[in-house]
């Protein structure tokens, strides 16, 4: 069966605030904004393809409070994370900086979410409280960019690394093409 | 009429006195003497604030208020636009000073806080007017503009999201060379809401039993980060400005009630935990955060 790539979606948070909010603020702040902004994130989501990967792009976001990390960042997450979840989505924050990270630590932390990030330097990252079999098993299929389902043995063979790659795929922090069951980096997809 | 003499420092040392003295006031028509203050922070304008407007409220009158004489004074209080607040709480004795246009000394101006936009509008100027005294007063790192921004966002949002009542807030930074030897910025924000205890009652007040109250609500709060929201994501505001508050070797203090909780540094000699106030309607939080001027 031919796989079919996610569709790649890019949703520009700072000005997603000025449209959501009705506002001529840029910043991320308070919970009914960060409320608004989701909203707006899962309307956009819902007018994609299926499979989607979703590019959150924070560059333009000076601040970004705790609240709204809660709503934009893990309840974002968690609500596409169940089996229940509204689409089959994918997300991969960008424009993370430094004033970004604390509060974007400290919800998924709370959370006991993972999020992969894109720094400014353009590297990819896992922010929050992954285990470092799931660090490892990432940082494999990001090296890889592309594992072959035939080739899962070779990588992920020892059992801490299984229980890594198992975690990974739960939290949705890899893409496992549905036909073939390679696995693919999150990077190489918003990379087209 | 009833005279309420206020201390000649209305600071964040005294708010809890002046609250005091508002809840024991009598019946009856109030005059808050302040023609002896010669010193004033922003937690000393919140409180008065909320001393005068929880009289009036209960009162159902305007308490009057004698503006101080020392003639600094009244024209810091209206550059902190301590006088566009007071107008809508008090009636003022004598007509304030008119604030001068273009003053830039003032990190934020008592501002009412009703609305999720006011807390866009403050951390937009905060973001404006903070950079200079942060960085270049108070010795801070550029990234703790935003970092400081955050904290007034969360500490904001107090009110909204727990309250349920309108409040205020203001910051300013101050010399304080002979008790610290270094700048300090000061944070209040101040609130006629249900508080700590009434905020939490409905869904923690079980699992105490007869502990329940003030002081223990403050530390479910304070402390554990109960929130009365069972979303486990929230809670995390008072959280992370104790953290912060604590990076910077800060103060951080809320009354709520009868009882007052605080983060106390090795500089600051105030109680962790004082009970047996008066009671106060809503919260009232400052932040003492002091320069690394002196000591890194």
């Amino acid at each position: 069966m031919a796989d079919r790539a996610p569709d790649p979606i890019r949703i520009d948070v700072g000005a997603l605030v000025q449209r959501s909010v009705a506002s001529l603020y840029a910043h991320l702040v308070t919970r009914p904004t960060g409320r608004a902004v989701r909203l707006a994130i899962e309307t956009q989501l819902a007018e994609a393809g299926e499979p989607t990967v979703s590019l959150i792009d924070l560059t333009e976001v000076t601040i970004l409070d705790f609240s709204c990390a809660d709503e934009v960042v893990a309840k974002l997450l968690q609500r596409f994370l169940g089996a229940d979840r509204p689409r089959n989505a994918f997300f991969v924050f960008r424009g993370v900086q430094v004033r970004h990270r604390d509060p974007m630590e400290a919800v998924l932390e709370r959370q006991s979410l993972v999020a992969v990030a894109q720094r400014e330097d353009g590297g990819f990252e896992l922010l929050g409280p992954a285990t470092p079999a799931e660090r490892d098993a990432w940082h494999r299929v990001e090296r890889a960019g592309r594992i072959p389902s035939d080739g899962r043995d070779h990588h992920f063979g020892d059992p801490n690394l299984s229980s890594g790659l198992a975690g990974i795929l739960s939290r949705r922090l890899v893409f496992e093409a549905p036909g073939s069951g390679d696995l693919v980096a999150l990077s190489r997809l918003v990379h087209g | 009429m009833n005279v309420l003499a206020l201390p000649s420092s209305l600071d964040h040392r005294s708010v809890d006195d002046v609250l005091d003295a508002a809840a024991r006031a009598p019946d009856g028509r109030i005059l808050f003497d302040a023609r002896h203050v010669r010193w004033v922070d922003p937690a000393g304008m919140l409180g008065l604030l909320s001393g005068g407007r929880f009289l009036r409220d209960r009162n159902g009158v305007a308490p009057r208020l004698q503006l101080p004489e020392h003639a600094d004074v009244p024209g810091y209080m209206a550059r902190m636009g301590f006088f566009r607040a007071a107008e809508e709480v008090f009636e003022l004795d004598q007509r304030p000073p008119r604030r001068a246009k273009g003053d830039t000394d003032v990190l934020l101006e008592v501002t009412p806080i009703t609305t999720n936009s006011d807390v866009h509008e403050v951390v937009d100027r905060v973001q404006r007017s903070a950079g200079t005294i942060l960085t270049r007063t108070l010795h801070y790192p550029m990234t703790a503009v935003v970092q400081f921004s955050v904290i007034l966002s969360e500490v904001c949002q107090n009110i909204l999201e727990h309250a349920e009542a309108p409040g205020w807030v203001s910051a300013q930074a101050y010399n304080w060379q002979k008790r610290l030897g270094r700048h300090v910025l000061i944070v209040a924000v101040s609130d006629l809401g249900r508080g700590f205890r009434g905020s939490l009652a409905d869904e923690h007040s079980a699992r105490f039993g007869d502990r329940w109250g003030d002081a223990t609500a403050l530390e479910a709060a304070f402390i554990h980060g109960l929130t009365r929201f069972p979303d486990t994501g929230r809670g995390q505001g008072i959280q992370q400005m104790r953290k912060q508050v604590r990076k910077w070797n800060g103060a951080i203090a809320i009354r709520s009630g009868t009882a007052r909780i605080a983060d106390v540094p090795d500089w600051d000699d105030s109680p962790p935990l004082r009970e047996g106030m008066a009671s106060f309607p809503g919260a009232h939080i400052h932040l003492l955060l002091p320069g690394m001027d002196a000591h890194g």
